[in-house]
This record gives C-alpha cells, sequence and structure tokens, in this order.
C-alpha cells in the first residue's frame, strides 16, 4: 500500500494531533526544571505553580494599586478597539468593495489606489499615524483599519469578480437597475465571503493592536507584555499569549458559526465553486 | 500534515533552545560577555573596547573579554539576566528589579555615575511642577523615569494613584509623541530631554539633579562567575580607569575620547559634553568609594525598593519591600539577609584606587 494512502484510524489521529502539544509541554516542563534546580527563583521558564500564581494574580485578584482586575481590563480594552476597528474596516470594505467590484467608473477611479495603499507596510507608517491621530484610542484603532481594510476591499473586489457573469445579465433582463442588483443580487452572496476575509484577516489585525499598544498605552493585552517584558515576567507572558490564542481562536469559530446560521447555503455553494 | 511538521520542528529547536540556554555554570573560565548599551554614561566600554584598552587588560590576566552592544537597554539586562552574559550596564533599580528579584546573583563592579540632570519632567506651556496635577504624563512605566516622576510628585505633596495618570510610552517614540496635542507632560533621559526642550513651549519643572545620587549607573557582573574569576572583576575595573582617566583628560587625546562617544551616541563634541555636565562621571576610582561607601546608596535603595514593591516588580508574591536582600559595602545589609541577590562593593573599585590591580 502506498504511503499516501496510509491513513490513521479515529484515535490513532487525535493521538497524532496531541503529540506535537505534548512534546512542547514535555520540552518545557524539562528546560524548566533544569534551570529552576540551578536558581529557584528563574524568571526566564517558571515552573507550573508560578504560572497558577500570575494567572491567580493577573485574573483573579484586583491590582493593589489600581483596584482593577488586570487581566479582564486588559482584554476589554483590547477587544474594543479589536472590535471598532474590525467593525470600521468590514463597514468600509464592504462599501467600496461592492461599489468598486460593480461599478466600472469607481473600479478605475479607485482600484489602482487601493492596490497600491495595500503595499505600504502599515507599521512602517505608524510614526506618522501617532503624528497625525496622537497617541490615544484613534491612532490604534486607524492602524487596525489602514492595515485590514485595503485587504479587504481587495479580496471583495475579486469575489465580486468571480461570481457568475450570466446572474448579472439575468437579474438585468427581468429588469433590475443597478442597486436592485447590488442589493438583491451581490450583497447577498458577498457577504459570506467578507465572514471569510474577516477571519484571514483577524491575525494581521491583532498584529497592528499589539504593535500599537507596545508603543503607546494604558491598558490592553499588548501593552501588558510589552510592559512586563521589562521584567522578564515569563510568568505573566505566556499565559497572556496563552490567552491572545484562544481569544483568536474563539472569534474565528465565532465567525465561522456566524456564517454557518446565517448563510446556510453558502457551504454548498463554495463546495460547487 | 505541513503544520505537524513545523510543529516538530518547533519542538525541537524549543528543547535546543531550552539546553543552550541553561544559565552559564559558575567555574573558572577564559571567556567572558559584557552587554552594554548606549548613554552617556556607558559610552566608555565602546571607546575602551574600539581602542584596545579592553584587549589590553584582558591579556595581562589572561582572558577574553567580548563588549557587545545592544540597541535595546531592556533586552540587554534580560540577556543578562537569562545566563547569556556575564556583565551588563545597567541602572542601579533595574539591576535590583530584573535580575535580582530574578534571583541572579549581581554585583556592582563599578559604580559609574549618578544621574545629576540627565533624567528630567518636561510640561509643555506650563511652568511650574505643581500644574502637573491632572495630567496625563507620557514616559516609559516602570522605568528610572517613572521613579523621577514619583520622587517629583512627592516633592509637591501630590500622588502618582490620585493625582496623574501614566501613560506608557516607547522612549523610541517619545520624541514624536511630545508634538502631539494631545502629550502634555513627559518624563525621559538624554538626548530625549535635550531634544524636547529646544521645541517651543516645553518646560523642565523638575530634574534628577534634584534627587542626587537615586539614579547610579552600574557595570554589574554575576556574583558567581565573579566569585570563581577575580581576574574578570579587576579587568573591568582596569578596563573602566584607564578609560575614565583618558576621556577625562583635559588633553587632545582626551577630547578625541570625548568626540568619539559623542559620535558613537549620535550627537558631537558638545552635545555629549553637555550631557557629561548633568551627569555626575567618578572619574577617579577614589570618589566613586566615596560615594559607594557612604550612607546614601543603602537610603537610595531603601527608596526604589519601597518604590519597585509598590508597583508590585520584586517578583511573585513578595511580602514587602525588603522581599531582595542588598549588600553594601562593610557587611551592611538592606532587607533579607537570607536572598541577598544585590551586592554593592568597593572591592574592585578600591583595587583600582590603590593601584594594586
Amino acid at each position: 500500500m502506498r504511503l499516501i494512502n496510509k491513513r490513521p484510524d479515529r484515535t490513532s489521529w487525535m493521538l497524532l494531533a496531541a503529540l506535537p502539544f505534548l512534546a512542547v509541554l514535555i520540552a518545557y516542563a524539562l528546560g524548566s526544571a533544569v534551570r529552576l534546580a540551578e536558581n529557584p527563583a528563574d524568571k526566564l521558564l517558571p515552573g507550573l505553580t508560578a504560572f497558577a500564581d500570575a494567572i491567580d494574580r493577573m485574573a483573579f485578584t484586583a491590582d493593589k494599586r489600581t483596584g482593577d482586575v488586570l487581566l479582564w481590563l486588559d482584554t476589554g480594552a483590547s477587544l474594543a478597539r479589536l472590535a471598532v476597528g474590525i467593525a470600521i474596516a468590514a463597514a468600509g470594505g464592504l462599501l467600496v468593495g461592492l461599489s468598486a467590484g460593480l461599478l466600472p467608473y469607481v473600479r478605475a477611479t479607485l482600484s489602482p489606489f487601493v492596490t497600491v495603499v495595500s503595499m505600504v507596510p502599515p507599521l512602517a507608517v505608524l510614526p506618522i499615524l501617532f503624528i497625525m491621530v496622537g497617541l490615544g484610542e484613534a491612532s490604534k484603532i486607524t492602524l487596525i483599519v489602514v492595515g485590514v481594510l485595503p485587504c479587504l476591499i481587495r479580496d471583495l473586489m475579486l469575489k465580486i469578480d468571480d461570481l457568475p457573469r450570466q446572474q448579472l445579465i439575468k437579474a438585468q433582463t427581468l429588469g433590475a437597475n443597478s442597486w436592485t442588483i447590488a442589493i438583491r443580487v451581490v450583497l447577498p452572496q458577498i457577504l459570506p465571503r467578507l465572514i471569510d476575509s474577516i477571519r484571514l484577516n483577524l491575525g494581521p489585525a491583532w498584529l497592528f493592536l499589539i504593535s500599537a499598544e507596545a508603543i503607546a498605552s494604558e491598558s490592553g493585552l499588548g501593552y501588558r507584555i510589552f510592559l512586563v517584558r521589562r521584567y522578564l515576567a515569563m510568568d505573566v507572558i505566556l499565559p497572556y499569549v496563552a490567552w491572545i490564542t484562544l481569544l483568536c481562536f474563539l472569534m474565528d469559530l465565532g465567525l465561522r458559526v456566524l456564517q454557518r446560521r446565517a448563510f446556510p447555503w453558502f457551504e454548498e455553494a463554495r463546495a460547487g465553486a | 500534515m505541513k503544520t505537524r511538521r513545523f510543529l516538530g520542528k518547533l519542538t525541537a529547536g524549543l528543547v535546543a533552545a531550552s539546553l543552550l540556554s541553561l544559565p552559564a555554570y559558575a567555574a573558572p573560565k577564559k571567556d567572558f560577555k559584557l552587554a552594554w548599551s548606549i548613554y552617556v554614561g556607558w559610552m566608555p566600554w565602546q571607546y575602551a573596547a574600539d581602542q584596545g584598552i579592553v584587549k589590553k587588560w584582558a591579556d595581562k590576566y589572561g582572558i577574553k573579554i567580548e563588549v557587545v552592544q545592544f540597541n535595546d537597554y531592556v533586552e540587554s539586562i534580560n540577556q543578562y539576566t537569562a545566563g547569556a552574559f556575564d556583565a551588563v550596564t545597567v541602572t542601579n533599580m533595574d539591576a535590583l528589579s530584573i535580575p535580582a528579584a530574578g534571583g541572579v546573583d549581581t554585583t556592582a563592579v563599578i559604580v559609574g555615575d549618578f544621574s545629576n540632570g540627565n533624567d528630567a519632567v518636561i510640561l509643555k506651556g506650563k511652568d511650574k511642577l505643581a500644574d502637573i496635577k491632572g495630567q496625563k504624563v507620557n514616559l516609559v512605566e516602570y522605568s528610572v523615569s517613572h521613579y523621577l516622576l514619583t520622587r517629583a510628585l512627592e516633592s509637591v505633596k501630590l500622588t502618582e494613584k490620585k493625582d496623574v495618570s501614566v501613560v506608557s510610552t516607547s522612549d523610541a517614540d517619545m520624541v514624536a509623541a511630545w508634538s502631539t496635542a494631545d502629550v502634555t507632560a513627559v518624563v525621559t533621559w538624554n538626548p530625549l530631554v535635550a531634544e524636547i526642550l529646544a521645541t517651543p513651549g516645553a518646560k523642565k519643572v523638575f530634574d534628577s539633579s534634584q534627587i542626587p545620587g537615586e539614579i547610579i549607573d552600574l557595570t554589574v557582573a554575576n556574583t558567581d562567575v565573579l566569585k570563581d574569576n577575580p581576574a574578570f572583576g579587576k579587568a573591568l575595573a582596569g578596563i573602566w580607569y584607564e578609560t575614565m582617566a583618558l576621556m577625562s583628560a583635559d588633553t587632545p587625546a582626551g577630547v578625541a575620547a570625548r568626540t568619539a562617544m559623542g559620535k558613537a551616541s549620535g550627537t558631537d563634541l558638545a552635545g555629549f559634553e553637555a550631557q557629561l555636565k548633568a551627569t555626575r562621571m567618578f572619574y577617579k576610582p577614589a570618589d566613586a568609594l566615596g560615594f559607594v561607601r557612604g550612607a546614601e546608596p543603602k537610603a537610595t535603595m531603601q527608596k526604589v525598593a519601597g518604590f519597585l514593591f509598590d508597583h508590585g516588580l520584586l517578583g511573585n508574591g513578595a511580602p514587602s519591600a525588603e522581599a531582595v536582600g542588598i549588600e553594601f559595602p562593610g557587611g551592611v545589609t538592606y532587607g533579607n539577609a537570607k536572598f541577598v541577590k544585590l551586592r554593592f562593593t568597593d572591592t574592585y573599585m578600591a583595587a583600582a584606587a590603590d593601584g594594586k590591580l
């Protein structure tokens, strides 16, 4: 039997999937034990109890200086920035993508510009953003929008191009005007694809958020990581990284569920295309 | 499939990394590494390396010393704490909160200088410190700037908790931040202070010359490494004071040294000498000895430990500001005598003063 046809059964599939995670954990535990034997106060690879302490301190105990529970404060601040940034990018992407995708005049005006703007590395213009919109919330949200919006627009324009031409012709023969075609034919088909696009852009959005928070902030997940980095507090940093990963995973899952609930027909359409 | 292979590689990498990053086992050895970062009081290290002074003293003791520059100050301390370097340039506060609180027993081989105006509180359009009340203050949180702000507020009976709010801002973006309308108060260090004060409306309302001797710039080394290799500490002191004599001299060679250091720190002779004016350099080992043997360092470290404890920076669940023990010359200690992790010593500077290197 050829190697490409050998398939693990369900149990061994799950075992294999768990293997790399286990290996990382074991490697960590070994390294940590060796370093802790040498120096019980080692900060680089803290032991599991140090993590438990840190999680308890960050997530369940009010900070003695401000009275806030830091993890929730940071999570709230970061998620609010992320939500506003992605919402603005999604709304803008939908509006511009839809009009540029459908109307040749708009496309001629905007398409080359959006293409060029999407090539600008957002982090490179960060210092300019700070000077233009200040150091407050606006600059963090703007960075997410600047980073994500051009990608969403370009993606939606391509997705509109992918729609079967016949549909638009058929709608026109049935007497639909441009507006009706946009709202009744294209929009419903584009919305689930917008969700796909947002899912793919979640990673970059987090990246921009954390970069912006690292530079100037009073709260946020990225802010906390870069702040305690000054103290090599791996016992705080690693749980924060795990938490961000989990949040990102949950957001992705949420969008997938939303897509399935709101557009049940889409899965089949995508498989067919 | 691809993911799994990647994770496999990652695991291998992690295993390798965790093995490689084992703490440097203290034992007699020949090769030593010093990490330094750009700051007026630490520029001599680069100059000494460039001029062969490092090699000269290392050869004398039959060892090798590698001098490595870091662009990121915090990263250099983290690398030292992780065991990748034997010595690092650091302030008294960061020496206590990063390596010492992290259990890495650290000895201050050289007390190089203290900030005497290099760190400052600057307000936009206001010229009294008390006007800071109610403002947002941009600074590198938990740095010496943060400490300076706390001490400044104390002097006008204000507190950080009630009267101001701190916005953590990267030092790399401090000057750009100052030029935006919503930033009205900053605390930072030179050369950023000079650059910000050159803009219209910037007023210095407090600086480190009002708390002299509290922000101390050190060259520290791992205590265990020093214990097994006293030659390393002696070589460091030898290099340092030879360079000090050179850079403080009113001779063409002295001017050349200061010019080179100014250039290396992104300014020129005039700019560098202006920064030196705001720095109380201990050019002679005897000056440094007088300072480190006096009562001042102990009183300062007590304040610093209090500040760090208030901000939760003395390690997990530190019960009090005395969680980490600090030793001073003559066997005086502050704090937990069972967990002494930061030591001010006069051994090496005294050897330099007595010409016994």
